[in-house]
């Protein structure tokens, strides 16, 4: 069971809220497939990936990473309950998508980094900690289903 | 594998610090120790709370010693070589801590919170390129 402080949920809600889902879900995507080349494996239907800047502007990426980041929000409305908000995700990204957990801790990484970037001295140590322990939490239930 | 244009990248992006290296780096090691506790158990013997002298201590020590990397990427092996052996017989850090890169997501924080949209996606793959090539040197002599 995940133990989640008062001051650690306020952290968490108090970025989301000014989080631009679409524009951050793109970022994010896009970084992973830039920065980490061979996460491009998973996306052989998306086109242009050819370089950063047909990554960052290819419409799929931007759409797909709007999907990705939507569905975090879905865990950050159920702090509590992370486990089951990612269950049949959990089969999915396992079964048919075949995506290694390791994935999901690099797109996780680099989340924190474009908020970081976005929020500036507002990404408190005290706000990285809360949300490098999301992301982490957020991948292993994302991988919990994985046989 | 470093190309040219990471390697510029990488110079461009350390000159833009202009003189604020020593804070960043006892940032990063702050961030490190707030985001991953178990990075605590190899500095038993230092004042861990924020704004500790030792820490801004070892953050310009580690500072230093990447700033002196960069001014030689073409050779990181040897220029890194006494703080692998120093890494690899005395410190023996876990080499999993290396390349779970926790040292490399918190500096990279610090990058892109001071640097903001100029941590452009080829900034952070540079710097993430640099700073996996800097561990591998670092681990090399483990066994």
């Amino acid at each position: 069971m995940v133990n989640w402080t008062a001051e650690e949920k306020q952290l968490i809600s108090s970025i989301w809220a000014k989080v631009n889902v679409e524009e951050c879900g793109a970022e994010a995507l896009a970084r992973l497939l830039i920065v980490y080349p061979w996460t491009q494996r998973f996306f052989d239907n998306f086109g242009n990936l050819s370089s950063p800047t047909a990554i960052v502007g290819n419409p799929k990426v931007r759409a797909h990473g709007k999907k990705v980041l939507t569905s975090f929000g879905d865990a950050i409305k159920n702090l509590d309950n992370l486990k089951g908000t990612y269950s049949k995700l959990s089969e999915l990204h396992c079964d048919k998508l075949h995506v290694d957990p390791e994935n999901f801790r690099l797109l996780g990484d680099i989340l924190v980094i474009v908020l970081a970037a976005h929020f500036g001295k507002d990404f408190t140590p005290a706000c990285q900690a809360t949300w490098q322990k999301l992301v982490g939490l957020v991948a292993h239930a994302l991988a919990r289903k994985y046989h | 594998m470093l190309t040219a244009e990471d390697k510029k990248l990488i110079q461009q992006t350390w000159g833009k610090l202009g003189g604020a290296e020593e804070e960043i780096g006892a940032e990063a090691l702050l961030r490190m120790f707030c985001s991953y506790p178990p990075t605590k158990t190899y500095f038993p013997h230092f004042d861990l709370s924020q704004g500790s002298d030792q820490i801004r201590g070892h953050g310009k020590k580690v500072v230093a010693a990447l700033g002196n990397a960069i001014k030689n990427l073409d050779n990181l092996s040897q220029a890194l070589s006494e703080l692998s052996n120093l890494h690899a017989y005395n410190l023996r850090v876990d080499p999993p801590c290396f390349s779970l890169q926790f040292l490399s997501q918190c500096l990279q924080v610090v990058l892109a919170t001071r640097l903001g949209k100029e941590y452009t996606p080829e900034v952070h793959s540079a710097v993430d390129k640099f700073m996996a090539a800097v561990a591998a040197v670092l681990a090399e002599k483990y066994r």
